[in-house]
């Protein structure tokens, strides 16, 4: 998987809401899912972000490397992140 | 200054007329008196003391024009109007046509010409849509039930069978397609609109025109919607792609006075299709307002000749979450309306 950009309106509140403003859809993510969406927000790759996340967190990187693409199928289904 | 605006039956089908006195009250340069026009004595609007200082029962513009015009006049010489803002759909036309006599008296409105509002018509949206290039769903006319006969030939189910000034059924086959068909023709008379049913979120622009300009417009995603369709809070969103369609369309009408763009983003193409154009503001025209752009303000300025830059930006994100309230009266005031046919609150 390439790497993942966040769509250039969305609005990220510190509470993990979000609002996409061409569209009017809102929704939530949790702490892991707003930490995710920051480091895209800083433009790191999937790799640097699992690195990231398994250097923080007690994750096996299998584990997390197939919880991201489910998350990242999920962003892209709500046109939240498209192909950088 | 005087002015009397229509419209104040904000129940369950809200009319704009008390939303457009709220704007134009909190515009923070209006100094004075709104005059409710009533169809109804009990239109909520009129017994709220904060919405219209002063309102009167007129005439339906179906029960003869020269009645509504007599009625106004009577009104006239004890409220001395200077401008009258009519929203409600159905009485647009007797509006259109009192206007010259209106202004006679010294009355100014802010009206669409009969030509534009026959354009954007429900029976005739999709030849004008055609016509300048805007996407529209397929539809077709429906005079009898014999004419729902031809919905298979032309589309699949579901379609939406819709009246020809208001209200609208998402039907899932003939027999459906019958019982709204009689339900709407006898409500709102013939033609009945058959119209493709386009997969996909809605979107709604409240907007003015003078003639010439888009003089501003609002694009707002409902949130919460009504069993009747009615949105009940709804966000304002940004997309340059919708207030550029909306501008085009409001360009190509001409349209002067205040409307309101319904739009269907397709699901599967993202593209927008232009699905009704309300020849009025919305009952949700407060929010515009809040959001930045009082165009009913503005209206109201453009109505006394008065000279209004186009609105640019707007805030997004802001919401309305309508709710209902009950007010508490004495069947005095009930009483004063319905046998004098006014109600002053002083």
């Amino acid at each position: 998987m390439g790497k993942q950009k966040i769509s250039s309106s969305l609005a990220l509140s510190e509470n993990g809401f979000l609002f996409l403003p061409t569209t009017g859809e809102t929704f939530t993510v949790n702490e892991m899912g707003k930490l995710i969406l920051k480091y895209l927000q800083e433009g790191k790759d999937q790799q640097s972000i699992v690195d990231a996340i398994t250097e923080e967190y007690d994750v096996e990187a299998e584990d997390l490397q197939r919880d991201y693409l489910d998350f990242m199928g999920q962003l892209k289904q709500f046109q939240l992140v498209v192909e950088g | 200054m005087n002015i009397a605006v229509t419209g104040l039956n904000n129940v369950d089908n809200p009319a704009p007329g008390v939303p457009v006195i709220r704007a134009i009250k909190e515009s923070g340069e209006f100094s004075g008196r709104i005059i409710g026009l009533l169809y109804d004595t009990l239109e909520p609007g009129a017994y709220l003391p904060d919405v219209a200082d002063i309102s009167y029962v007129i005439p339906y513009p179906s029960a003869g024009l020269e009645h509504l015009f007599q009625r106004i006049a009577i009104i006239h010489e004890k409220e001395k109007i200077d401008v009258i803002i009519p929203t409600l759909d159905s009485e647009l036309n007797g509006f259109i046509k009192l206007a010259p006599r209106l202004k006679e008296l010294g009355i100014a409105t802010y009206l669409p010409t009969a030509d534009q509002l026959t354009l954007r018509a429900k029976d005739k949206l999709a030849d004008f849509c055609k016509k300048f290039d805007i996407r529209v769903p397929k539809n077709i006319l429906a005079t009898s039930v014999q004419d729902l006969y031809k919905i298979q030939s032309h589309f699949e189910y579901p379609v939406v069978v819709k009246g020809i000034f208001y209200d609208a059924a998402v039907v899932n086959n003939l027999e459906e397609a019958s019982t709204a068909f009689h339900k709407l023709s006898a409500k709102w008379g013939l033609p009945i609109i058959i119209q493709e049913f386009i997969t996909g979120d809605e979107y709604n622009v409240c907007a003015l025109g003078s003639g010439s300009e888009m003089i501003g417009a609002v694009a707002m995603k409902k949130m919460y919607i009504t069993d009747k369709g009615k949105g009940w809070s709804g966000i304002t969103i940004h997309d340059p792609s919708l207030l550029e369609l909306s501008k085009k369309t409001i360009t190509a009408l001409q349209w002067k006075s205040g409307l309101e763009l319904e739009f269907v983003k397709d699901k599967e193409t993202n593209e927008y299709y232009l699905i009704e154009i309300n020849p009025r503001f919305p009952a949700w025209v407060y929010l515009p307002a809040a959001a930045g752009q009082n165009l009913p303000y503005a209206l109201l300025q453009l109505a006394l000749g008065k000279t209004v830059r186009p609105f640019t930006t707007y805030d997004i994100g802001k919401m309305f979450i309508r709710y209902s309230w009950d007010w508490i009266t004495d069947i005095k005031e009930f009483e004063t309306i319905t046998v004098h046919g006014e109600l002053n609150h002083g």
